[in-house]
């Protein structure tokens, strides 16, 4: 039993570490009901911006300044150059316009910082916690703990910013519909800037949590197949649904990978394991059957 | 002015002349590089062709070729992707008819993809430390060539060293296998399952989904095991996703030993102290004291020609790995100019013959400055490994120190295993396997 809970802790915060990558995805979609196919490479760009600039001599702290700088500037430049010409497209011009927009990040972000796999150190340790390991014999990740912390903080963050801003507010109605929000006023231009911006920054905490605990590398980009099922389960546009999403996944996929293989084996013979991979998305699927709208999407209906 | 140009001219045109009919011309020996530098691995292949072309660059300098056949090369970028790999043995295909060095794509999955149509268009396939590991039959896969060695052999070395660091005895010490779920990472099982029963030892398979960039419920997996030892076949962010891992749930890294592609400092700097200790094989060691290495450096770098726009790679295992691919390729066309003349660029057919052929002694290996950089190589029809020999070798914090001698692996279990999967092969694909006697 005290196995079955080690896993479970485990996986939930896992599934952290995805919530962060799919928190991105639920910006971009909230104010524009676009997909971001180049989120996981924004969260390459991010974190390699962050070595890039300490490799020139940047303390971390500036760094990170730096970073989310490029960020910014990353996101007005999307903005201007990219989705500018595509205002009133359907959904899947703008959907397009981020494949693209993936492969020139994963082109040219190597090209300017260098493609090494390079170690970022934010100066926590991933190592368990002593104290638990000892009284209960379970392996409860420093690293982990923190990155769980960093989630609670942007999610609060940003659930208030879409809550209680005029910012926010006018972020959700240039997502429902991009003509009636222009027609009423709200800067369509200025507001897209302003949450590819806001991407850009969760993309930066994202790089940087996954960099520090896997090194920043190319496959930062892969990250983004996590953080889809999150999207899934909790929905495109809920902030806090990508939270519930993240440990719902994050759990599952470890007691699946722990428990299920066994069965299997003692069933068909042979060698099964690393269903992590599938399992995650074969758990969306099935809870799209249910709840095509996710946990804490917003049901949308349309008018015959 | 105008009374010297007349002549200069004249001289011009009839060089142009004797030129254009090959009089003057410098026999060249062309390398189709299916190579890459950019997309997810492209750190790699910097390091690796880097390294490659280097030593070719220097056979040049130094040598100016072999007895004067110059090396030449072109590039094709693949992004280690197969469709691409196979785009560019089209492009290059052609101009490798006439004369051809071997081909290296450093990716066991564009090696399978272009096994069979090397084979019809007869241009010898080089795999060192991947690809189709039971083309070391080479009756059925004569234009095949796992040169050095491979999965199977590597992991029973792998035992072998485990074995010794154990008083001769791994009876009844239960050892992981953690592997990348994947042809290249379930290669080796087949291997772990025949040293298993020969030893007597648990074995313990646990497969790893692609990326590999999440582990926890693997490690926790070991962490119920106790496993002795974890034997570890990851690539690309696996291998520090798994490093780390292994810190977070408090397994020594000194009890893991990795395959040759988890053993460079690619895999390793990465993952910062968590690497600390950590072991893996390789066919080729790192640094900068192997003689060849260090005037490549001089002669190469110092006539401006160097490969390398990050000169920090030179020395690292890859680079090195680069390196001992060309050396080999380099003697494969000394070895081939023997037989069909020398000064004369060898065609697909004859450098087939030549890589099947080799025999690099030591002896051989200190006259090219290699001396302990790769083992001695002697391959022959039905050998195209010629070596199954690794080294461990141990990340320090700051580079790899080689900790063991050179490792065969039990030839006598694992080559029998190549044999039955190439009959096999040769069945399904209706070939009829060569009488190796009669080769010579």
């Amino acid at each position: 039993m005290n196995f079955f809970f080690e896993v479970l802790i485990g996986g939930l915060l896992s599934g952290v570490m995805y919530a962060l990558v799919a928190l991105g995805f639920v910006m971009i979609y909230k104010a524009s009901g676009v997909f971001n196919f180049a989120q996981g490479a924004m969260v390459y760009l991010a974190a390699l911006s962050v070595v890039g600039c300490m490799e020139k001599g940047a303390p971390l702290w500036l760094a990170i300044i730096l970073a989310f700088v490029i960020m910014t500037l990353f996101g007005i430049a999307t903005e201007k150059f990219v989705l500018r010409k595509l205002v009133n497209q359907p959904p899947i011009a703008l959907f397009m316009a981020t494949i693209g927009l993936a492969f020139f990040i994963e082109g040219v972000a190597p090209m300017i910082f260098g493609s090494e796999p390079r170690a970022l150190d934010l100066g926590i340790v991933d190592e368990p916690i002593e104290s638990i390991m000892e009284n209960w014999n379970m392996v409860i990740s420093k690293f982990d703990l923190v990155a769980a912390g960093v989630a609670a903080v942007l999610v609060a963050t940003l659930a208030l910013f879409f809550q209680y801003t005029r910012v926010g507010r006018a972020l959700r109605a240039v997502a429902d519909d991009h003509q009636a929000a222009l027609s009423i006023g709200i800067p369509l231009q200025h507001i897209w800037a302003i949450v590819w911006g806001v991407a850009g920054f969760v993309a930066l905490v994202a790089g940087m949590m996954w960099g520090a605990r896997n090194g920043v590398q190319f496959a930062l980009t892969f990250t983004a197949l996590k953080a889809l099922p999150v999207l899934i389960l909790g929905g495109f546009t809920s902030v806090p649904g990508a939270i519930v999403g993240g440990l719902i996944i994050g759990a599952s996929e470890k007691l699946a990978e722990i428990y299920i293989p066994p069965v299997m084996q003692d069933l068909f013979g042979g060698n099964f394991g690393g269903i992590e991979g599938w399992f995650p998305y074969v758990l969306a699927l099935l809870f799209l059957l249910v709840r095509p709208e996710g946990l804490f999407g917003e049901k949308h209906i349309d008018r015959v | 002015m105008i009374k010297g140009f007349k002549p200069a001219l004249a001289a011009a045109a009839v060089s142009l002349a004797l030129f254009s009919q090959g009089g003057f011309a410098a026999e060249e020996q062309f390398f189709p590089l299916i190579d890459y530098r950019v997309g997810p691995y492209g750190s790699n292949g910097q390091a690796f062709y880097g390294g490659f072309i280097d030593y070719l660059n220097y056979v040049n300098l130094k040598e100016k070729g072999v007895n004067g056949v110059m090396m030449t090369w072109e590039e094709c970028e693949t992004e280690y992707n197969n469709a691409k790999g196979v785009e560019c043995y089209e492009r290059l295909k052609g101009k490798a008819a006439k004369s051809a060095g071997p081909i290296h794509t450093m990716s066991t999955g564009i090696s399978y993809a272009l096994i069979d149509k090397s084979a019809q268009d007869k241009l010898p396939l080089a795999m060192m430390g991947y690809g189709r590991t039971d083309a070391v039959d080479g009756s059925v896969f004569p234009y095949a060539f796992p040169l050095v060695t491979t999965y199977q052999m590597q992991a029973s070395a792998i035992v072998k060293f485990i074995k010794d660091k154990n008083g001769g005895n791994l009876a009844g010490k239960k050892i992981v296998y953690l592997y990348h779920d994947s042809a290249y990472g379930k290669e080796a099982i087949i291997a772990m399952e025949a040293e298993a029963s020969l030893n007597k030892f648990q074995l313990v398979q646990i497969p790893v989904a692609h990326p590999g960039n999440e582990q926890g419920a693997q490690w926790l997996k070991i962490r119920q095991e106790k496993p002795d030892y974890v034997v570890f076949w990851g690539w690309g962010v696996m291998n520090q996703t798994a490093l780390k891992a292994a810190q977070k749930v408090g397994y020594p890294r000194d009890k893991m030993i990795g395959s040759w592609w988890t053993g460079s400092e690619e895999d390793v700097v990465p993952a910062g102290d968590a690497a600390k200790g950590y072991m893996a094989a390789t066919w080729n060691v790192a640094g900068k004291q192997v003689p060849v290495i260090a005037d490549i450096e001089k002669v190469v770098y110092g006539a401006g020609k160097g490969n390398l726009q990050d000169t920090a790679k030179i020395g690292t295992v890859l680079y090195n790995r680069g390196v001992s691919a060309a050396v080999l390729s380099v003697e494969a066309i000394r070895k081939g100019q023997e037989k069909y003349g020398k000064g004369k660029a060898l065609n697909g057919e004859q450098m087939r013959w030549a890589l099947e052929n080799l025999n690099i002694t030591e002896a051989r290996l200190k006259q090219v400055g290699a001396t302990n950089l790769l083992p001695e190589i002697k391959t022959s029809c039905d050998n195209h490994e010629g070596s199954g020999k690794v080294k461990v070798q141990q990340w320090d914090g700051a580079k790899w120190v080689p900790v063991s001698d050179w490792i065969e692996g039990n030839k006598a279990l694992i080559h029998p295993l190549f044999q039955a999967s190439a009959k096999q092969y040769a069945k399904e694909k209706g070939i009829t396997p060569r009488d190796c006697s009669k080769e010579k």
